[in-house]
């Protein structure tokens, strides 16, 4: 038998038409605001999470990567005195200035690291290779951050910091959350471009022997060295997430977005399935008469919820696939995993659900004997 | 005969504030199987009340109600939807056909009610809506029909089932004369060939030659019941208009 919640449903193509719309838009805002969360997160961390490293030795009170002060290289000899340490490595991570060949002004995130070690360096190279920054004045920048640094080829010379920098590579999609692109060159080089001292570094990357307990290594670090911190990769990538999507507000803003567009879903579903509910109260009066359980008349206006949800969600989801696809090529990328898309849609059949509570209440109410009165 | 619907010593009062309204004052009344027991009285009188409570819909306020010898004013509110399922149609002034639904679909949901799958539903539906006059008619939906074949698609969902009780309210009242007609054979029928028994409420003296017995309601009580003459001179088949007309006038 064709279901009387479809037919119910598609009876009214206006009311419908709304009902999807309500959804499709809590769908397509709420996609977009989780992706953009995920996309500013990943870009917050990219550069720790892609760092090869077990641990970061860094200043002391450290709010974020970007705010690391210079400390004593003697550091990365005590570093690589302590037993259970394969390798370490100095890093410089900081702002700093680019001068574009018109004169003005960017900012960047400098990303100093040792070419012959195996951590903190560039990924996803596209154009030249890390031996390439071997000359003295070398960088490599990502593709996305052309236009805004003014870079139209490899080998084009700019200024970072008063020094001669000169393009001799580029990456793929590595994003930075702050408006400063990545700029990756070797240690001693980001040393003059940062202004930092020949003996000072900004951070100590560790990696661990093999069956070393990083926990207790760190523990040994801390032990060893003073006025420094130490996190392992993964802390020190959540310590980074966190100041930049909570500590500064951008993170709560895009989910206050993402939760207003699930709630303007409820609402929209929840009025206009009530709406179908009242308009068609004596039929459901009707039924109940017939000797309908309340438990089928839930399922009818549940099934009812249902369906408008995964027409609604399949719908919102391909309008939502195009900014996507679209974002992956700029600055800001939304990033949608399928984990997530999969969550939507829970959450969309749970709003829709939930939404139809409003109607589930209205029908309980109904007495039966209604549909004696004309 | 065996009694269908059995009402003793029934009372109903509506409570609204401090003002209390006694729509039933101490009815009893017995509805045997196969037999056509017509409510009529004026408006208030009662009757759609006394027609809801025999429909387990109302509860009455004291008094007994059995249904097929079962006494049922003790059973809860998840228990009475079974009890209509199980042994009430109901046809109703205005139709209640799902205007979603097709004719055949409208008694195809009736039977998923009770959990029949939805290939014998159909086969089912097929069947009563040939039985009431409309096997061209299954797959159109009830803004297309005639107030008659509205009626007529009713009593087929209301046949869902096979009820051993049909509950009529004001069936013919937004019918005209021939539709009105063929409605009340058919409900004859349901209760002189089918063995049901049928109560209907109505002020349409056009159900009179129908009635084995009229029960007359006025202030919530039986004032009259009587078999009328026409019923009596019944013989097992129902008698020509004409002859039926005359009786009454007469």
């Amino acid at each position: 038998m064709a279901s009387l919640a479809r037919r119910n449903l598609f009876h009214d193509k206006v009311r419908f038409a709304v009902t999807l719309t309500g959804i499709v838009f809590s769908v397509v805002l709420t996609s977009i605001q989780l992706g953009l969360f995920i996309g500013f997160t990943t870009a917050t961390s990219n550069i720790i999470d892609n760092s090869r490293a077990d641990l970061w030795v860094t200043s002391k009170e450290l709010t974020h990567i970007e705010n690391g002060l210079p400390f004593s290289e003697r550091k990365l000899y005590q570093v690589l005195a302590t037993p259970g340490v394969e390798s370490a490595q100095k890093q410089i991570i900081q702002f700093g200035s680019w001068k574009r060949s018109n004169g003005a002004v960017e900012s960047i995130t400098l990303v100093g690291f040792n070419l012959d070690g195996v951590m903190g360096g560039p990924w996803n190279i596209i154009s030249g290779s890390i031996q390439n920054l071997k000359t003295a004045d070398a960088i490599i920048i990502d593709e996305l951050y052309r236009d805004k640094l003014g870079v139209t080829h490899l080998g084009q010379t700019v200024e970072i910091g008063g020094y001669r920098a000169r393009v001799v590579g580029f990456t793929r999609n590595i994003r930075t959350f702050t408006t400063a692109p990545p700029v990756f060159s070797s240690f001693k080089n980001a040393q003059n471009y940062g202004g930092l001292r020949e003996d000072q570094t900004v951070y100590i990357l560790v990696k661990a022997r093999a069956g070393v307990d990083i926990k207790e290594l760190k523990k040994e670090l801390i032990s060893r060295l003073r006025d420094v911190d130490v996190y392992t990769t993964a802390e020190f990538s959540r310590k980074q997430k966190f100041y930049w999507m909570f500590g500064t507000g951008a993170g709560f803003t895009v989910l206050i977005a993402a939760l207003l567009g699930f709630l303007v879903g409820v609402v929209v579903v929840a009025q206009t399935l009530y709406a179908a509910t009242v308009d068609h109260i004596r039929e459901y009066g009707t039924l109940k008469a017939m000797g309908a359980s309340n438990g089928y008349l839930y399922r009818v206006i549940i099934k009812q919820a249902t369906i408008s949800g995964l027409i609604g969600y399949a719908v919102g989801m391909a309008i939502s696939l195009i900014p996507i696809y679209i974002s992956q090529r700029g600055t800001t990328a939304i990033i949608l995993p399928w984990q997530m898309g999969f969550g939507l849609l829970v959450l969309t059949l749970l709003m829709c659900i939930g939404a139809s509570l409003v109607s589930i209440n209205k029908v309980t109410q109904i007495d039966p004997a209604m549909v004696f009165k004309g | 005969m065996q009694t269908a619907i059995s009402v003793q010593n029934l009372t109903k009062i509506y409570s609204s504030g401090e003002a209390a309204v006694l729509a039933i004052d101490g009815v009893n009344l017995n509805v045997n199987s196969g037999e056509v027991v017509l409510l009529m009285g004026p408006s208030g009188s009662g009757k759609t009340t006394l027609l809801s409570i025999m429909g387990c819909i109302l509860r009455p306020t004291s008094g007994s109600v059995r249904i097929c010898n079962r006494e049922v004013t003790g059973l809860s509110e998840k228990e009475l939807p079974k009890v209509r399922l199980d042994h009430i149609g109901f046809v109703f002034q205005a139709f209640n056909l799902f205007p979603t639904l097709t004719a055949g679909e409208n008694v195809e949901l009736a039977l998923d009610l009770k959990g029949i799958s939805s290939k014998e539903s159909r086969r089912l539906a097929t069947g009563l809506i040939e039985q009431v006059g409309l096997k061209d008619k299954y797959n159109v939906f009830p803004s297309n029909l005639s107030g008659g074949q509205k009626q007529r698609v009713a009593i087929a969902r209301a046949l869902a089932g096979n009820p051993d009780i049909i509950l009529a309210d004001e069936p013919t009242a937004a019918l005209d004369s021939h539709s009105g007609l063929s409605v009340m054979k058919m409900l004859h029928n349901l209760a002189h060939k089918g063995g049901r028994a049928v109560v209907i409420v109505s002020h349409d003296n056009r159900t009179l030659e129908f009635a084995d017995r009229i029960v007359n309601i006025e202030d919530g009580k039986i004032l009259k019941e009587h078999i009328p003459s026409i019923a009596r001179m019944r013989k097992g088949t129902l008698p020509k208009r004409t002859e039926i007309a005359n009786t009454i006038v007469g």
